[in-house]
């Protein structure tokens, strides 16, 4: 049995209390880890047995309830995900980026949550149909056109990835604009026309620029910036029909 | 305090607070609901549930399949009128979820498809890959949006009941991010606070997973009950305690100890079957109790396997291939390849039992109504008595659904004609609240550390109250708890500030982790038999002269609690042998 490899570790935590600070500030924590560790367990150390106040959220350790998103070196990253092994020398960790700081890492995630809602997520039936009557029924190739749009687990880190978001706050997002996709996608939903209204804006799916960072720091392999362009091309679309085509107004 | 005032209060967002809630909404769209979580709804740990929900749909499958392996699994201690109940609207719920857009895995005629799961004589079990918890929370969690009568208090930890006129009218709860404490008048309260795994120190449960609902309600005078039994899960990661689903097994995963032998032959649940075609209820398709003790008989023979992260024994998934890996279970692939770098496709993957699950809770009926009027209970937080001593892989999701809505129907039935409260008396109750948290940031001979008391909490637990019991070790660990409570008192906090203080936090917690713990070890010394996942080294056999009765553990302050017994409901099977032979005979 060989033992787990230990190793001393520098944290630079960025600090901040409200009612005191001015402005935040860096902390810097040594500790000693393991090296399978994951930076979550850093903090977790550091909250147990050195200082009590360091505030962040997390839960689950398994990358699935997205509590834990922080700037890791510069980076979006769930701390449970983010490997000591990763990281040389000392590792910065910040709140995530673009959101208000309520203290240290616990970020306001407010702006988002009312963006989710404002797209409308969820099924706005197509054919009403009573439970007695059983499943709608839907294939696999049905289910797979939405299914990794249902993936996201709301971590925001797509939201502090996005240059467009952090300039034009009212911008939806990727993370938001993507369920909206989801659900458009859904065999089971008509509700496309009524989220269009929401998503096909300036705020919506035009505010996007194409950057892909979304997609490359989502933990949930999502990819927003895919359903954004599909959103793209089908709004154009029904532009097209709209305007273009002779009757083609419904 | 600020008060606000409510029709009907909810303490949990995840899956049944959840569905709760969104009942409320639909059956009475003029009520106003409140719905009160510690966390964020989507960071509940509904989330983290991967397997399936259970629920007869399928035509070679029937309502008294699922009736007798529940019961059967449960090991008799299961209420069987709630059973009934159950199994009926699980269907019905699945569904509902369907309609809502869930996305559960299809056959290739667009209907849903279900998995084998441990214990459950036929497949029935929905998924949605092995996200199915997942799935189903941020599914209710959209479509809870869509009702404007449902208000949120997002981050908002709930403290005390506010109990007058023997009724449960309210409660108390600091907005996280400010630190003000509020009241919120109701007519109806319920709780869906989850379990309390992180009494332990080697648990699948998040770390909001504290107990938290079940403490309330037993500081208010509403028992807790069978909190003895603790489940453990036959295969979590050995270093994170990371949950691998038990449709590792349902798929066709074999489970094998440092000879390469499929050791649960050897325990009751063989003979062995073809490696790649498991067999409904029998070998790794035993139940999760009986596959955990065989871990723990395993280790007393020297038959695991040593790692860096302790004793283990190998899960060995490689004969699936990496397609049906990446089909069925991607998130499993994912955990055991980031956290232990291991590849299930390439390798067999060590792992060992870890607390999973909290049979016990707070005492219920299948009207999931507590003792105490007002308050009503649903999810893990409650023991309404589907699973008995040991619950069924897949029954818990839809437990989520069916009492979610149980409890929100009954709520309704309460609120009706009920007169005003009395504000003065439950502010009076507050003020309580107010003088506890005051108490915390006043103290100044705290000689406690929060994480030091902690640390024995989770170590006594583990040491004393694991998946083998004596007497001795049981009599330990209700002398150890009852000295940390008592020590509790005397915690110090560290962080006096009002802003999202994690630390005054980390302390409630304890406080309510504690609480629980105590019912734990109280309930299971004084269950001098073996039933389920309660398994006593010095009682081996199940006593139904005694013991078919479910532990009542009732809160008497500082002092030890008062245990009481109720009977279980036998309608239809007496209790019997527990066979998972398979059908060889």
């Amino acid at each position: 049995m060989t033992p787990l490899k230990e190793r001393l570790v520098q944290l630079e935590v960025l600090r901040y209390y409200p009612d005191t600070d001015t402005e935040a500030h860096f902390q810097t924590y040594e500790v000693v880890c393991q090296e399978e560790w994951v930076v979550l367990d850093a903090l977790n150390k550091i909250k147990a047995d050195i200082d009590p106040t360091l505030n962040y959220r997390w839960s689950c350790h398994m990358a699935v309830c997205g509590s834990c998103g922080m700037m890791i070196n510069g980076e979006p990253k769930l701390s449970c995900h983010a490997f000591l092994r990763e990281y040389e020398g000392v590792i910065r960790v910040e709140p995530l980026a673009h959101f208000p700081v309520e203290r240290d890492l616990v970020t306001a995630p407010d702006d988002f949550m009312e963006k989710l809602k404002r797209v409308k997520p969820y099924v706005i039936p197509k054919e009403i149909k009573p439970i007695s009557e059983g499943e709608y029924k839907q294939t696999p190739a049905q289910l797979m056109k939405f299914r990794q749009y249902s993936m996201c687990i709301n971590c925001m880190l797509c939201y502090a990835a996005c240059p467009q978001y952090g300039l034009t706050p009212s911008f939806i997002g990727p993370a938001a604009l993507t369920l909206a996709h989801r659900y458009n996608q859904d065999s089971r939903d008509g509700g496309r026309k009524e989220r269009q209204e929401v998503v096909a804006t300036h705020e919506g799916v035009w505010e996007c620029t194409f950057v892909g960072a979304c997609s490359e720091v989502c933990p949930a392999h999502v990819d927003p910036a895919s359903a954004l362009q599909q959103m793209k091309i089908t709004s154009s679309i029904d532009w097209i029909v709209e305007h273009l085509i002779p009757g083609g107004k419904s | 305090m600020e008060t606000f005032t409510t029709d009907v209060a909810i303490i949990g967002a995840g899956g049944a607070g959840l569905r709760a809630a969104i009942a409320l909404a639909e059956t009475d769209p003029r009520l106003r609901i409140a719905l009160i979580s510690k966390v964020y709804p989507m960071r509940s740990h509904t989330c983290a549930a991967e397997g399936g929900a259970a629920g007869v749909i399928k035509p070679d499958d029937s309502f008294d399949l699922h009736f007798d392996d529940t019961v059967g699994g449960g090991d008799w201690l299961s209420d069987q009128d709630c059973v009934e109940y159950f199994i009926h609207e699980a269907p019905k719920e699945l569904l509902q979820l369907e309609h809502w857009g869930c996305p559960w895995n299809r056959e290739a005629d667009g209907s849903v498809a279900v998995r084998p799961f441990g214990g459950m004589k036929k497949k029935r079990t929905w998924f949605a890959a092995d996200k199915s918890g997942f799935h189903i929370l941020h599914t209710l969690f959209q479509t809870s949006l869509q009702f404007p009568t449902i208000t949120r208090y997002d981050e908002y930890y709930a403290l005390d009941l506010l109990v007058d006129d023997g009724r449960c009218q309210g409660v108390t709860a600091m907005e996280m991010r400010s630190g003000e404490l509020r009241q919120i008048h109701a007519k109806a309260v319920i709780i869906a606070g989850g379990g309390a795994g992180r009494m332990f120190p080697f648990s699948t449960n998040g770390a909001i997973k504290t107990g938290d609902g079940m403490a309330m309600a037993y500081r208010a005078g509403a028992p807790l009950k069978d909190m003895e039994f603790v489940q453990y899960h036959p295969t979590g990661l050995p270093n994170t305690g990371s949950l691998l689903t038990e449709a590792c097994r349902g798929e066709g995963g074999i489970l094998v100890n440092k000879h390469g032998r499929r050791y649960l032959q050897d325990y009751g649940m063989g003979p062995e079957t073809p490696v790649g075609q498991p067999q409904l209820k029998t070998m790794e398709l035993g139940p999760r109790d009986r596959v955990s003790q065989a871990y723990w008989h395993e280790l007393q023979k020297g038959n695991t396997v040593t790692t860096q992260w302790g004793e283990c024994v190998l899960l060995d998934m490689r004969h699936l291939g990496e397609k049906k890996i990446n089909e069925r279970l991607p998130l499993v692939r994912e955990l055991a390849e980031a956290y232990l770098g291991v590849d299930i496709v390439k390798e067999a993957v060590p792992i060992r039992p870890v607390v999973h699950y909290m049979m016990g809770g707070i005492s219920t009926n299948t009207a999931a109504a507590t003792p105490l009027p007002g308050l009503f209970a649903a999810g893990e937080c409650a023991c309404v008595s589907l699973n008995g001593a040991n619950r069924l892989g897949s029954n818990s999701l839809v437990e989520l659904l069916v009492f979610g809505r149980r409890a929100a129907l009954s709520a309704i039935e309460h609120v009706q004609g009920l007169p005003a409260p009395n504000a003065a008396a439950l502010n009076a109750h507050a003020e309580k609240t107010q003088q506890r948290i005051g108490e915390l940031f006043s103290r100044t001979n705290g000689t406690e550390s929060m994480s030091g008391l902690r640390r024995e909490m989770q170590e006594t637990m583990e040491k004393n109250v694991g998946i083998y019991r004596t007497e001795e070790g049981l009599q330990e660990g209700v002398s150890k708890i009852h000295e940390l409570r008592q020590r509790y008192r005397r915690v110090k906090l560290t962080d006096k500030s009002s802003v999202f203080n994690t630390d005054l936090f980390q302390v409630l917690e304890l406080g309510s982790m504690l609480d629980c713990a105590e019912a734990v070890t109280v309930g299971a010394l004084a269950r001098k038999e073996s039933r389920g996942a309660h398994q006593r080294l010095d009682y081996v056999e199940r006593d139904d002269r005694n013991f078919l009765r479910h532990t009542m553990v009732h809160h008497q302050g500082m002092d030890s609690p008062r245990v009481d017994y109720l009977d279980v409901v036998i309608t239809k099977s007496p209790p019997g042998v527990r066979d998972y032979s398979g059908d060889h005979k």
